[in-house]
């Protein structure tokens, strides 16, 4: 999938180290304390080489079980890698600033907001889509509870949902009310479904239990 | 050999259809599909990920597009230096003001002409200056901010009250209050006044609100030739059509806007927008097919707003209960180019309740700030906002219960409408009744208060929609296959509310033919027939009573000609899956393959088209609300513990969809009321503070209460339509912040008249002071 860049030269060692910098910022550093890292800690030459627009690295992001190698800008975000280069298209965009939940994706079995997640930060990560919680063309359990217990209307905030709740549940199985609101949290339905997504993820919790 | 034998040699040769009359059908009773809690046929899609939405369209060779929005409250254009940005790569092209094809006029809201595409006299910070297209996105973005423009920066005007004071600064040529009609009045206030036992005057101010739907405001361009296609995240296809062909001069015909899926619009999204122009001038221009989506703060700035509004409100009762007179000033803001800043607020106010004496008038202006956009029953919020917790302020000064009080008062006719006809139906008083019983009002509103600093209490609101009756046009058409199965095809989008769904209830229900055995195509101006945008609670009462004429019209030719065949008339036959059956006899029957006049034919096609409500009777839905609220006394903070909502909107076409759109409303009202407030920098710089989701507080799962029920309270309304369906998705969202405030009063005693409800307000309610007004009021 990575057509468009394949011809071009790999990218610069230092764009390497550069990657590799920033990436151990760690995985729950955002764009902007990432950047704020690479010039506080960073050594006089580093600074020099700043990352330019257009220059690349190469990644390596197993997304859905399948690993893809990639060459990516540093700017670029997880989500704009998976829409875009990709074309996995279930992750929406709402807000690109990390507010309204719509490109949540699991990173490593958790939810994270891609919006907010460099590509360079997701490198040698597993990173599960909504697309991913399909086996061949069966809903998963989080997704059948979602669509049972008619938990969305306009279902654009619906996958991030979705994966926000498969977070939580595989995290808790068997969460309470409380627990819910608090998973859901960080996932705006501007339809305002939410009574019906706390049944939806109580009911995803009872079929995952029960191995459905 | 025939010469239609030239090209059908392959079984019988075709005929073409004559038309048939549409038939008048007997009202439904009991339905079998209808009204059942059927998951969504789109369900699958939507959770999948599988659904495309306009944002998710890539097509080979797409360009991506960014628009540069004026920073400025308000400033002149006077140079835009594109010189740097266009050299950078991936940049293929840039319009701004003047550029050749730019030059198109700006129609705003129902008014006339307004400002051009790319207007250099911007009115309000959002307004665009330049756009881009580029190989990436993060080059357009790149290359917007490499634009160098120089403003002649003006002074501004962003609140309502400051912009009436003279000396204003004016946002438009003629200054900026816009001269108000008539007021509305009937009877003579005055006496009203002076008969009354009680009266209370109370002024009350609601925010501005942003729609804020999840999907970006924008589109995908693409063009063939002449021929442009448009993938456009919109509530109706047809008014983008019409919208970017008036601004592109070219014919209706050479436009296909396609709209399958939409993340929300809320009224926001019923008409095209200048990115749609633009996205379409830009893919003309590099001969690339364009997409362009505003940002989240693009968005916040200047795609629709509910205008807020102050609210004067003078109500009359009598000690029994009786209300004689209500007098409303009314004054609001549209922003800068629409004069809506009071529409339909005073529409509940002197159409809810019985009153011999009302009189509205209404001053709307304008500011520097984003126009506002249609937003889910515009004006019905604010004007029940006041009504509704004017009648409980009433209530407690008489000693009279708060739905007796209302019950009181029921109308059965329009008092607002010419020669007072009467509704085809009116569910208020049962709404009140059922809904208080089912609540347990009456235990809630006498249970002895604990003593703590959390305080609980309950409160009701009732409310009506303007619109939700349904009206012409609409045309519907229903395919019946020679296997049985069929296709609906209709022009409406679904925006959330499940059209594809019931409209496939509908056709199963008529044709007995399983759900999973229909399909639909929907919202494509090229493949569909037309359709109003979806939005004013109307796709149900409009598009269903159409498409159960197609389904009905398809059946009859069908029996038609099985009643040839089978020597049986036509009443006698039912359809059972593939086979056309006798009612009276089964062993009497045919195979949908074995009807030779339907084998001739290949496909059966059924018109329905939507005939106009008699005349007369006007059609409005009802609705009345009840909310149980704890007050923290000492945070300010008020928690929605549950909810009950109680609506009539005629026959309901899916419990489960239903039940979802009013607790849906219900959310969005809980915005209204507690968490929403678009807050502009009003001193200084006029800029909008509130211009993401953070600083924008929608409703979250935190803010939503889980224990919400709704009661359907059908009529059964048959005198309008064919399907008796009234519409639900504005009425569910008018009663609720009214219901709180109502709920709050009931908990603490203190008379909230100021929305949201913020817990600083509640504090300096709690303390004694009046809180200081909303957005275009204060907040220096």
């Amino acid at each position: 999938m990575d057509h468009e860049n394949k011809d071009k030269p790999a990218a610069a060692a230092g764009g390497v180290s550069r990657r590799g910098f920033i990436t151990s910022v760690g995985s729950g550093a955002i764009g902007v304390a990432a950047a704020g890292a690479l010039v506080h800690g960073a050594p006089p030459q580093a600074q020099a080489e700043a990352v330019k627009a257009g220059d690349v690295s190469t990644v390596t992001l197993t997304v859905n079980g399948r690993r893809q190698k990639m060459l990516v800008e540093a700017r670029w975000s997880l989500l704009y890698v998976l829409r875009d280069h990709l074309g996995l298209t279930g992750t929406k965009v709402g807000c690109e600033r990390g507010e309204c939940g719509a490109c949540t994706v699991l990173i490593d079995g958790q939810a994270r907001y891609a919006c907010m997640t460099l590509a360079v930060e997701a490198d040698g990560h597993e990173i599960t889509t909504v697309e991913g919680l399909m086996t061949g063309e069966e809903l998963g359990p989080t997704q059948r509870a979602f669509a049972e217990e008619d938990a969305f209307q306009c279902g654009y905030c619906t996958p991030g949902q979705v994966m926000a709740a498969e977070s939580l549940l595989r995290a808790n199985p068997s969460p309470d009310l409380d627990q819910i609101r608090q998973g859901m949290a960080g996932n705006i339905c501007r339809c305002g479904t939410y009574a019906h997504i706390f049944k939806a993820v109580a009911k995803a919790a009872d079929l995952k239990r029960q191995g459905r | 050999m025939k010469d239609e034998e030239l090209y059908f040699w392959n079984g019988p040769l075709p005929e073409t259809q004559a038309p048939s009359p549409a038939p008048a059908p007997e009202p439904w009773g009991e339905t079998k599909v209808v009204g059942k809690p059927v998951v969504r046929i789109d369900a699958y899609d939507r959770v999948s990920g599988s659904a495309t939405y306009p944002s998710d369209v890539i097509l080979p060779d797409m360009l991506h597009a960014a628009i540069l929005s004026c920073p400025h409250a308000h400033a002149l254009v006077k140079t835009v230096d594109t010189s740097a940005a266009e050299k950078m790569p991936g940049v293929k092209a840039i319009l701004k003001d003047g550029v050749v094809g730019t030059n198109i006029p700006w129609f705003s809201g129902r008014g006339g002409f307004t400002s051009r595409l790319f207007d250099p006299h911007c009115r309000y910070e959002g307004d665009e200056v330049a756009v881009v297209a580029a190989d990436s996105i993060y080059q357009a973005w790149d290359a917007v901010r490499a634009i160098k423009v120089e403003y002649d920066v003006r002074p501004q005007v962003t609140s309502v009250a400051d912009a009436l004071k003279p000396g204003a600064p004016a946002v438009r040529d003629g200054g900026n209050a816009i001269p108000p009609g008539q007021p509305y009045a009937r009877g003579d206030v005055e006496a009203g006044f002076k008969a009354a036992d009680v009266v209370l005057e109370h002024t009350f101010t609601t925010p501005f609100e942003l729609q804020n739907a999840m999907e970006l405001h924008g589109c995908v361009a693409k063009w063939d030739g002449p021929r442009l296609t448009i993938w456009e995240s919109t509530q109706g296809v047809y008014g983008v059509q019409g919208g970017a062909a008036r601004a592109l001069d070219i014919p209706l015909a050479n436009i296909r806007v396609i709209g399958h899926y939409m993340g929300g619009g809320f009224g926001a999204k019923l008409s095209h927008g200048k990115y749609t122009v633009m996205a379409a001038l830009l893919a003309k221009k590099t001969g690339r097919p364009v997409r362009l989506f505003l940002s989240r703060e693009q968005v916040c700035l200047s795609m629709g707003n509910r205008p807020g509004n102050t609210i004067t409100l003078k109500a009359g009762v009598k000690k029994d209960g009786t209300l004689v007179a209500l007098q409303s000033k009314t004054v609001g803001s549209g922003g800068a180019y629409s004069d809506g800043g009071t529409g339909s607020v005073d529409f509940v106010i002197r159409e809810l309740y019985a009153c011999p004496n009302v009189r509205c008038e209404n001053q709307s202006v304008y500011i520097n700030a984003g126009p506002e956009r249609p937003f889910r029953a515009p004006g019905h919020p604010q004007g029940a906002w006041a009504l509704e917790i004017m009648l409980d302020a009433l209530a407690a000064k008489i000693g009279m219960d708060p739905i007796a009080l209302r019950l009181k008062n029921i109308t059965l006719v329009s008092q607002t409408r010419n020669g007072n006809p009467p509704y085809t139906s009116t569910g208020f008083s049962d709404c009140l009744k059922n809904g208080a019983e089912a609540f347990g009002w009456a235990q809630a509103r006498a249970r002895t208060p604990a003593p703590s600093h959390i305080k609980r209490g309950v409160g009701v609101a009732g409310g009506i929609w303007q619109g939700g009756g349904g009206s012409p046009p609409s045309t519907a058409i229903v395919k019946l296959f020679a296997d049985g199965s069929a296709n609906l095809n209709m022009g409406a989008s679904d925006i959330g509310t499940g059209t594809k769904t019931w409209g496939v209830q509908i056709v199963a229900e008529e044709l007995g033919v399983p759900m999973d055995r229909i399909s639909v195509e929907h919202a494509d101006t090229g493949t569909t027939q037309f359709a109003t945008p979806s939005g004013g609670s109307k796709t149900v009462p409009t598009e269903s009573p159409a498409i159960r004429s197609a389904a009905l019209d398809v059946k009859q030719q069908l029996f038609a000609m099985a009643a040839e065949q089978l020597k049986l008339p036509a009443a006698d036959l039912e359809l059972r899956g593939a086979e056309v059956v006798s009612k009276t006899d089964a062993t009497k029957k045919v195979g949908l393959g074995q009807i030779q006049a339907f084998g001739r034919r290949g496909l059966l096609v059924g018109i329905g088209y939507r005939v106009p409500n008699p005349p007369g009777k006007v059609t409005n839905p009802f609705g009345a609300q009840f909310a149980e609220v704890e007050v923290n006394t000492k945070t300010g903070e008020i928690k929605v513990v549950r909810f009950l909502a109680a609506h009539d909107s005629g026959r309901i076409m899916n419990a489960k969809m239903f039940q979802n759109q009013v607790s849906g409303g219900i959310t969005m009202g809980i915005g209204f009321g507690l968490t929403e407030d678009r807050v502009m920098d009003r001193a200084q710089l006029g800029k909008l503070l509130t211009v993401n989701l953070h600083d924008y507080k929608m409703p979250t799962a935190l803010d939503a209460p889980a224990d919400k029920t709704v009661l359907v309270v059908d009529p059964r309304d048959n005198a309008f339509s064919n399907t008796g369906a009234k519409g639900v998705g504005e009425p569910a969202t008018i009663p609720t912040a009214p219901a709180i405030a109502n709920a709050v009063f009931h908990a603490t005693g203190l008379r909230l008249t100021d929305a949201p409800m913020s817990p600083a307000r509640v504090l300096t309610a709690i303390a004694g002071q009046k809180p200081a007004p909303a957005g275009q009021k204060g907040r220096e």
